[in-house]
């Protein structure tokens, strides 16, 4: 599903290399979390995967597209394959649950009736039903990341990037994000999760790839935290 | 995949709409500068088909008086009249004959009593002549050369008059019309510039006020297209709205003047010509001014929008 091959990033501005020939394989509905200290390249590794960076050498390939030979104009038909969760949410203010969930079918053409048909779907999925009609700003943290992974999956992306969904979240909220994200882990989406937090690393029990210094320092099919 | 892609187009049109509104002062003022420029685009174009008008008007009237000595014969005025119809440069002759010329001279004086009690008193002292219209009023000098030949001359009473005083308005106005078209053209860029400028900052503002969504859109995999597209629409709709301002604007104007003020002309310009010059090509000028309007509308925001997709790298 997703494929690194000895890729390096430098940004040439920082002059600092944030990458370092990092070779990773990752299977179709595997379940992900990738950790390191702030500034270890996680993030760069999560821009590279959603083209938002482009390496400096090596080879990427994510369901099937190589992204040497990815054309910028081909650039937003993959992102439509890839579901992206943000810690700070990224939602629309002046749109409600609803609305923000579908302005991720509309910029794409679905059309309004199968957008009303779908959003009400995913939104019981997250566990929103029911605040539809509710504005970003009346929900709880959690609540918000829920809506930002619903507005990530209605498109039924193959991969689902979460980058650090938890990190602004208590405890409760964040293990109520972590839930959904395995959930649609078992419908068969492929998760990728960076995360600070010891205790979810440790109690899912999944892979868990360290990254350090722009490298990957371990590599463990049913890892714990042990920065 | 058909119906998905109109299904866009709908959505990016109605954004631009929103985009316009949402906008709404600085769309207004983008329009504002745009129909001036469209208005100078619109009036140096009608005055300049104006003034070219009266200037043809004024060239038809330019004519050549060939006058006559009275003891001139009907054979030998005829044969003159045939020679001088074989020069490239004569459109048309008019005989006027002594009476013609008398009755032409009370007419024109009438208002002059003393002009017409010196007249009367005499016998009849105007000659008959023949009055040339040319083709191009500007070369004479074949006509000249003719009618300088010591045979020709010895018919002609007096000297040819070739309107002289006439041409020399006619270049004094052809020159006023060269001027206002230069000015015309100079106006129509500087504005033209300014409303490519105005344009642009519009629309990078609408982008600026909208950075978090465009950016958002971006991240979920909107096209390019899609994004840039709801600009479009928006100053595509600041062009067209400038466009039918300037020519309602143009069409008032006309209106008050020919039916309010009842003004004929206005300077040099002659308002009834004008006026239905801009009648009769209304349709034409109305594609004009809206096809302009959109074309600087578009091109401006099509650098904005690209300028902002060149550096957020979507």
């Amino acid at each position: 599903m997703i494929l690194l091959d000895r890729v390096s990033k430098t940004y040439n501005r920082k002059g600092a290399t944030a990458l370092e020939r990092i070779s990773l394989h990752i299977e179709q509905k595997e379940f992900v979390i990738i950790v390191g200290a702030s500034g270890a390249g996680k993030s760069t590794l999560l821009k590279l995967l959603t083209r938002e960076e482009k390496p400096t050498t090596g080879k990427i390939i994510v369901g099937g597209i190589d992204y040497e030979h990815l054309h910028d104009r081909d650039v937003p038909k993959l992102r439509r394959k890839i579901g992206v969760v943000f810690q700070d949410f990224k939602l629309l203010p002046n749109k409600n649950v609803y609305e923000n969930v579908a302005f991720a079918l509309e910029i794409i053409g679905i059309s309004s009736k199968e957008i009303k048909h779908t959003v009400p779907r995913v939104l019981d999925i997250v566990g929103l039903k029911g605040k539809e009609k509710s504005m970003p700003q009346e929900l709880s943290g959690g609540e918000r990341q829920r809506v930002a992974i619903a507005r990530a999956i209605v498109r039924q992306p193959k991969i689902l990037i979460a980058d650090e969904p938890t990190g602004n979240l208590d405890p409760k909220h964040a293990w109520d994000v972590i839930r959904v994200l395995e959930k649609i882990n078992k419908y068969g989406t492929t998760v990728l999760l960076t995360t600070h937090n010891q205790d979810i690393v440790n109690k899912l029990k999944r892979r868990v790839i360290t990254i350090a210094d722009g490298k990957v320092a371990s590599d463990h099919a049913s890892g714990e935290y042990t920065l | 995949m058909k119906s998905r892609k109109f299904v866009m187009f709908g959505r990016i049109i109605k954004g631009g709409a929103v985009n316009f509104l949402r906008n709404a002062w600085l769309s207004i003022a983008a329009m504002a500068v745009m129909v001036v420029t469209l208005s100078i685009v619109l009036f140096s174009f009608i005055s300049n088909a104006t003034l070219t008008n009266t200037i043809q008007d004024i060239r038809d009237r330019i004519d050549v008086s060939v006058f006559l000595i009275d003891e001139i014969t009907q054979e030998q005025r005829e044969d003159l009249m045939s020679q001088l119809k074989e020069i490239d440069n004569v459109r048309a002759i008019e005989y006027v004959s002594k009476d013609q010329a008398l009755a032409d001279y009370v007419e024109l004086n009438k208002d002059n009593i003393d002009l017409q009690l010196a007249i009367s008193q005499t016998d009849n002292p105007l000659p008959a002549s023949l009055r040339l219209k040319l083709v191009n009023p500007d070369i004479i000098d074949e006509l000249k050369g003719f009618l300088d030949q010591p045979d020709i001359k010895k018919f002609q009473s007096d000297e040819t008059s070739y309107s002289g005083d006439r041409k020399e308005a006619i270049d004094k106005i052809a020159g006023a019309t060269t001027f206002i078209r230069q000015a015309g053209i100079v106006g129509v860029v500087i504005f033209a510039a300014i409303s490519v400028l105005i344009i642009f900052n519009t629309i990078q503002m609408a982008i600026f006020n909208r950075r978090d969504e465009l950016s958002i859109m971006r991240l979920l995999g909107a096209s390019r297209w899609y994004i840039r597209g709801p600009f479009l629409v928006e100053s595509l709709l600041i062009g067209v709205l400038a466009a039918l301002i300037s020519v309602g604007l143009c069409k008032a104007i006309f209106t008050i003047a020919s039916e309010t003020l009842g003004a004929s002309s206005f300077g040099l310009l002659d308002i009834a010509y004008s006026s239905r010059f801009f009648a009769d090509n209304f349709w034409p000028i109305l594609g004009i001014q809206l096809g302009l309007g959109m074309f600087i509308a578009v091109t401006s925001s099509f650098i904005a929008t690209q300028r902002y997709l060149r550096l957020s790298k979507a």
